[in-house]
């Protein structure tokens, strides 16, 4: 079985801050990690190459300075690590992404199972995982929280609004993995210190994934923003109840009577 | 004066059933696009695609859409893309939209990002709220990102313009009999051989929907995993239970339960917030509610700037005092 995940290098949320006179993000002195979901992907590829052989590549977008996050996947497990790098490729929206990963994956084809994270945390649009199964026209499916091959074809369970669906579809396919749906392993430590001091990655550029600046970036976006806001927090009361536990407890069931005006 | 066959460019929403029944998120999106549309001064057409879904189409012929494209096959009863796509995607062409809409819920944004491909077209991500620019009616889009916290105001080169809508932001307009829509059948040219992954089994949970709800009680990691306290407070006043993203992670919940920029916004008037950090992924998901009562023993919660009642207290020591201070006053309990 040949897999493929699609990793994304993002930015730990939480400490992300918003410069209200810049109006921009301030990533310096942010901590990156291998998105959360994309973790999960490459644990549901790594759980099945297990069972049934066959290797785990994994390929992600974005500077040189990402490679020791695939070094970390290497150390996971993974077979290959593939950095998708180019200056074109920044700013690059969904629809530019999601180009740019398909012309990777058709690099890399023949494929069987393609994995991205459902979203990530930064951006979160949800729109790149179905956007290359188009791209690639293989069977996209959406939320998956499990997977199995039958012998002849893959079973995916994924989750629907308050409950969930069981899908077959031959491969090749593409699945986006719900967050938290397994639990990651740890990297292997003997193979960390191999990754990091003899593994050299492969990395293509622009030119080797056959595409055009106008495909990719900013230019091959089809999206623009045009100002960022930090959302207004709603105006709140911040009033501090303190007292014995008696008092508070007065104090709270007086503010549950007032809201229900 | 006679009218031409198809009406081109206008605003397009595609309209999201299961079972039959029409999703909540597409009437509101309906409704905003009813608004948009009198703005430009066109036509705002539905697509509702499946079987037995004759209601559901008379019904957003009411609230908001001037006409109803109903495409019913067998092989569109439930949602892949591949049929989906295959369904609308020549209508899309024929119809040549200016604007198309969608809910962003899972099968609504796999729909519109395969869609996006194939007119090559920008498509805005769950956006909170829709704008027309001034002077040149193009769509700008609030696309919220990094948990919520922060949002990008978007637009889309070229046309057609696309947007996904975050479910609970706009509200659905009224069912008004006097400028019903009309709905018209067109027969999907769809054939089995589209068909590329099969439905073996679908189970649809009916919990009740927590975005909804007049009152919540959300617990959060410092209710110790367990929901034993949180679900009797819930229940002496009447509200639903909810949880914070970490305890769906963990297994102690639902997804269906979660607050926060991946689960559910709140729209209640009454927010109890137990054991919850305040991460603003989580925050995003209270920003609506009314009034906000949180407790939580670590001093320097964030979650207490988001509250207007903050108790800087364990909540084993709060909450049991007041399920039986509530119990004892039937007035506070009921709503």
């Amino acid at each position: 079985m040949r897999q493929i995940v699609c990793l994304k290098v993002t930015p730990k949320v939480d400490e992300i801050r918003f410069d209200d006179q810049s109006k921009t993000i301030i990533r310096e002195g942010v901590e990156n990690e291998i998105d959360d979901a994309d973790k999960n992907a490459l644990e549901m590829a790594l759980h099945l190459k297990d069972k049934f052989g066959g290797t785990v590549t994994v390929i992600s977008m974005g500077p040189p300075a990402f490679e020791p996050f695939l070094k970390l996947a290497v150390a996971m497990g993974a077979d290959d690590a593939i950095l998708l790098s180019d200056r074109g490729f920044a700013g690059s929206d969904t629809f530019a992404t999601s180009r740019v990963l398909a012309a990777a994956l058709r690099k890399l084809s023949p494929f069987d199972v393609v994995y991205c994270g459902e979203a990530s945390a930064d951006g979160s649009t949800e729109q790149v995982p179905p956007s290359i199964a188009e791209w690639l026209d293989v069977p996209g499916i959406t939320y998956v929280t499990s997977l199995d091959y039958d012998g002849s074809a893959m079973k995916a369970r994924r989750d629907i609004r308050g409950g969930y669906e069981t899908i077959r579809a031959k491969t090749p396919i593409l699945v986006s993995v719900e967050l938290g749906c397994n639990t990651p392993r740890f990297p292997d430590f003997r193979r960390k210190r191999w990754a990091e001091k003899e593994l050299k990655l492969t990395v293509w550029n622009m030119q080797d994934l056959g595409l055009l600046p106008s495909q990719a970036g900013n230019e091959g976006s089809l999206t623009t923003v045009t100002g960022l806001r930090n959302m207004r927090a709603t105006a709140r009361k911040n009033e501090y109840l303190t007292g014995t536990p008696e008092e508070v407890v007065s104090r709270l069931l007086q503010a549950i009577q007032e809201a229900r005006a | 004066m006679s009218r031409p066959e198809v009406e081109r460019g206008g605003v397009l929403v595609f309209l999201e059933q299961t079972d039959g029944a029409i999703e909540r998120v597409s009437l509101e999106v309906l409704g905003k696009a009813r608004e948009i549309a009198n703005r430009l001064s066109k036509r705002v057409t539905g697509v509702l695609l499946g079987t037995g879904v004759e209601v559901a189409a008379e019904e957003c012929a009411r609230r908001g859409a001037d006409l109803v494209l109903v495409g019913e096959s067998s092989l569109l009863k439930d949602y892949t893309t591949e049929t989906y796509v295959a369904a609308i995607l020549p209508v899309l062409k024929e119809r040549d939209p200016d604007i198309v809409l969608c809910g962003a819920t899972h099968n609504g944004t796999a729909l519109a990002s395969a869609l996006a491909v194939r007119l090559q077209a920008g498509l805005l991500a769950h956006v909170v709220d829709l704008e027309l620019e001034e002077g040149t009616g193009v769509l700008l889009g609030a696309v919220p990102g990094f948990g919520g916290s922060i949002v990008a105001m978007c637009k889309c080169r070229g046309r057609p313009q696309m947007a996904t809508v975050k479910p609970g932001v706009f509200i659905p307009l009224g069912v008004d009999e006097a400028r019903a829509g009309e709905v018209r059948k067109f027969g999907p040219t769809i054939t089995p051989d589209v068909v590329r992954q099969v439905i073996l089994e679908k189970s649809i949970g009916s919990g009740p929907d927590i975005s909804r709800a007049e009152r919540v009680v959300i617990a959060g990691l410092g209710c110790g995993g367990d929901l034993t306290l949180a679900r009797k407070l819930a229940e002496v006043l009447h509200a639903d239970l909810a949880v914070s993203r970490p305890l769906a992670d963990k297994g102690i919940a639902p997804k269906e339960m979660v607050v926060g920029s991946t689960g559910s916004g709140l729209n209640a008037k009454l927010a109890v917030v137990l054991g919850v950090s305040g991460a603003s992924h989580f925050t995003s998901g209270i920003r609506n509610a009314k009034s906000v009562i949180a407790i939580n023993k670590d001093p320097n919660a964030t979650i207490f700037r988001h509250s207007d009642y903050c108790v800087k207290d364990d909540v084993n020591r709060i909450v049991p005092e007041l399920i039986s201070r509530i119990e004892k006053d039937s007035k506070v309990g009921s709503r």
